[in-house]
């Protein structure tokens, strides 16, 4: 089953290294990875997706519990949660038809057109993984010239959150 | 308050520490801490002769104390050859603390002169790692490295200082912590009180109880405690290759070491329990043999400081985190709660009945039989380890390197005192044995240490004779001479039908006898069982000298038990080339 799990960590540097290293040397796998800083410049929030049955997955949370750098995280798969991929998405555009198409799908998709070229459009899209793959099967007529999607960034719906002290 | 540069911080912040021994070798990213060091610092320094052998002789001595082992090496090649000691001690939980040198600032990250990512290589083999980034944070550093490789689950802590931190030119306000708090460690204090009552009444409620004792009760300093609970309940208890000693060995309820090469009656019993307190024990590959298989009517009660050690392998019934120490006491006191209601508990009937089935075992298949595969003369290994324990009165600290000759002594040495077997159970590295006895002898210079080797493992780090002949640790060398690298053949004979590839290499062994003197140190050749036991005597009258016994042995012998793989259970062994269970 598909897991998602949010750690909070120092904002170090080596500490990213360990817990993707993590990861390797036990092979576990990661499917998305993002990271960024905290509005506590001393912690940074670390969102991956992996796979794995409950014995692996507690292995793995186990695991990052343990390395010194890791604060807290969460499970979010576990209980009610927020989660946002963010996708760029750049697609050949030649010509009325071709243009109107990509526009009409990406409205469907609730998405933007951030940038505009003579030959090319580059969509912003936002959502699940889900809806991005769904995308990208619908843009599949056209020529995909490069996707970047952030990773799975989730967060606790309700009062449930993970920060340094618990309220 | 003193004004010191990141160099004297080291050396001053060290003797804060209170650290008996540093072990190291210098190099140019060292050469400020090394001028420190030699101008103030009380902390004596042993210079090994390769710097794999500070960190085995730093573990050496970590293991025989409990305090942490210390060790200095150049960047590059010098953290470098440290790797595969800090991996020996992260797979065996010894507290370390590593400071590596590392080329100054600006060079980092461009391949500068014997520049290498030290924090990065040694990453999967630290509990955790430090590179300075200012020199003012050296101190604190250096406590939390000590906390870390100390406190919870020990394990090495690597600290990589770069050159320009420790210049003599600069210096700082020197404040040493008294103690420090990192917001994102917390080892366990105390185990679950209800997981603590449960576990006691599935422990009074055994009829086919073991105790299943792990390295992790040696580290913890819990084998007082346990020994009395086993003896309270009158359990029988079993130890791993690491556990050895933290229950006594020449006690009538243990069942020796349990495993791949473990004793018939403590495998044999561990198969048949139904219910198994494992302390300190990780459920090892070498312990369990096939996991699925694995004491199929047991329900386990599993106490470990680390969670990850818990349920990772074998699943834990009633999964217990907390200090081996504190969990034993709690427990006890539970477990004498619940006999004060019950005094029937636990079952003496079927507990005289388990016994009764265990000592047949033990009548069936005790450790050697007598077989012997070349003259009636040739000494067989397990009698140099027999004659060992009689010679030293089982009061020596063994330290071991890695085949054959180990599985002998973890047999037939019986401790009685934990931290006297000293041996790389995890990693399983060859060369770790004669380092790990320099370590040993500084810090017991009274005791007899004695290196329990082969004449292929002695070989792989042969040049710290020379460090000895420097310090003067006159350890004793007992090499089981069987001219192969003999675990190594023992598989090839039973599963290569002995086609012994790259597993001999008699015509090139030096003359022992002749590289001790050339040393300095006293080599004495043993050829006849009959001459077994005055040789002995006479290396260990020898209080002052490094004796290197080299014993020829029976080059045909093999270590059994030993379990049948794969698909084989804890019970499914071999108990002579021939026999099996
Ligand atoms: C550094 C290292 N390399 C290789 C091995 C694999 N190995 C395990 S036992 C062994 C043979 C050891 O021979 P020796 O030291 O002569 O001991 P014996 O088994 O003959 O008692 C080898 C090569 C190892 N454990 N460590």
């Amino acid at each position: 089953m598909r897991r998602i799990i949010s750690i909070l960590m120092e904002n170090e540097p080596g500490a990213l290294s360990r817990v993707v290293g993590l990861f390797s040397q036990r092979g576990y796998n990661i499917e998305t990875l993002n990271v960024a800083p905290t509005e506590d410049a001393t912690l940074s929030r670390l969102t991956l997706t992996t796979e794995g049955d409950d014995k692996t997955i507690e292995q793995i949370t186990k695991q990052l519990n343990k390395l010194v750098d890791v604060v807290k995280l969460v499970d979010l798969s576990e209980g009610a949660h927020v989660e946002r991929d963010m996708m760029l998405i750049k697609v050949r555009a030649v010509g009325g038809v071709q243009r109107d198409e990509v526009k009409r799908t990406t409205d469907i998709f609730r998405g933007q057109i951030v940038d505009v070229g003579p030959s090319v459009y580059t969509i912003q899209l936002t959502g699940t993984g889900e809806k991005l793959d769904s995308f990208v099967v619908a843009m599949s007529e056209m020529e995909i010239l490069e996707v970047v999607r952030s990773g799975i960034a989730g967060i606790a719906r309700g009062e449930k959150v993970l920060r340094l002290k618990s309220s | 308050m003193e004004m010191l540069s990141g160099g004297e911080m080291i050396a001053r912040a060290l003797e804060d520490e209170g650290v008996e021994y540093i072990f190291g070798y210098p190099g140019g990213a060292v050469l400020h801490i090394y001028d420190a060091l030699f101008k103030s610092s009380k902390v004596p320094h042993v210079l090994v002769r390769h710097e794999q052998a500070a960190t085995h002789a730093a573990d050496g001595y970590a293991r025989a104390t409990g305090k942490p082992g210390v060790v200095l090496v150049t960047s590059g090649p010098g953290a470098t050859n440290a790797v595969t000691g800090i991996a020996t001690a992260y797979m065996d939980s010894i507290p370390m603390v590593v400071l590596s040198g590392q080329v100054a600032s600006h060079l980092i990250g461009e391949d500068a002169f014997q520049e290498t990512d030290m924090v990065g290589i040694s990453r999967p083999i630290v509990k955790h790692s430090f590179m300075v980034r200012n020199p003012e944070d050296i101190p604190a550093t250096i406590k939390k490295a000590f906390y870390l490789a100390t406190s919870g689950r020990p394990g090495p802590v690597v600290i990589d200082i770069p050159k320009d931190a420790t210049r003599p030119d600069l210096k700082f306000e020197y404040h040493y912590p008294e103690s420090v708090k990192i917001r994102s460690y917390s080892p366990a204090q105390r185990g679950h009180s209800g997981q603590i009552k449960k576990a006691a009444r599935l422990l009074l409620s055994a009829k086919r109880p073991m105790i299943y004792a792990g390295g992790g009760v040696v580290q913890g300093e819990g084998s007082a405690l346990l020994t009395e609970l086993a003896q309270k309940l009158n359990y029988p208890v079993t130890n791993t290759l690491m556990g050895l000693g933290a229950y006594p060995g020449t006690d009538r309820q243990f069942l020796g070491m349990l495993g791949m090469h473990g004793l018939y009656e403590a495998n044999m019993a561990m198969h048949h329990s139904d219910v198994i307190l494992a302390v300190g024990a990780r459920f090892d590959d070498r312990v369990t043999n096939t996991v699925s298989k694995f004491c199929p009517g047991a329900k386990i009660i599993h106490i470990d400081i680390d969670p990850t050690s818990i349920s990772k392998t074998v699943g834990a019934d009633i999964p217990i985190v907390g200090p081996v120490q504190s969990v034993l006491s709690d427990l006890m006191e539970q477990v004498a709660l619940l006999q004060k209601k019950d005094p029937q508990l636990p079952d003496a009937a079927a507990l005289q009945k388990w016994w009764q089935q265990i000592d047949e075992w033990r009548d069936k298949h005790g450790l050697w039989t007598g077989r012997r595969y070349g003259e009636s003369d040739s000494i067989m290994p397990q009698q140099v380890i027999e004659s060992l324990y009689r010679v030293t009165q089982g009061d020596a600290y063994v330290t071991s390197d890695v085949g054959q000759h180990q599985m002998f002594a973890a047999q037939y040495y019986r401790f009685d005192q934990p931290r006297r077997w000293i041996n790389s159970g995890g990693l399983g590295t060859m060369g770790f044995g004669l380092p790990a006895a320099i370590g040993a002898k500084l810090a017991f210079p009274d005791k007899d240490v004695a290196c329990v080797t082969g004449e292929g493992s002695i070989q792989m780090n042969i040049q710290e004779l020379s460090t000895c002949t420097q310090y003067k640790t006159p350890v004793k060398i007992i090499n089981l001479r069987n001219n192969y690298l003999g675990m190594v053949k023992q598989w090839q004979d039973m599963q290569y039908e002995g086609r012994y590839a790259m597993s001999t290499y008699e015509d090139s062994l030096p003359d022992f006898v002749k590289l001790m003197e050339a040393y300095g140190h006293v080599g004495i050749q043993v050829t006849k069982l009959s001459e077994l036991d005055a040789k002995m005597e006479e290396a260990f009258a020898m209080k002052d000298k490094l004796v290197f016994l080299d014993i020829f042995i029976d080059r045909m012998e093999h270590v059994y038990p030993m379990h049948i793989a794969p698909n084989g259970s804890m019970k499914d062994m071999w108990l002579s080339k021939n026999e099996r269970t």
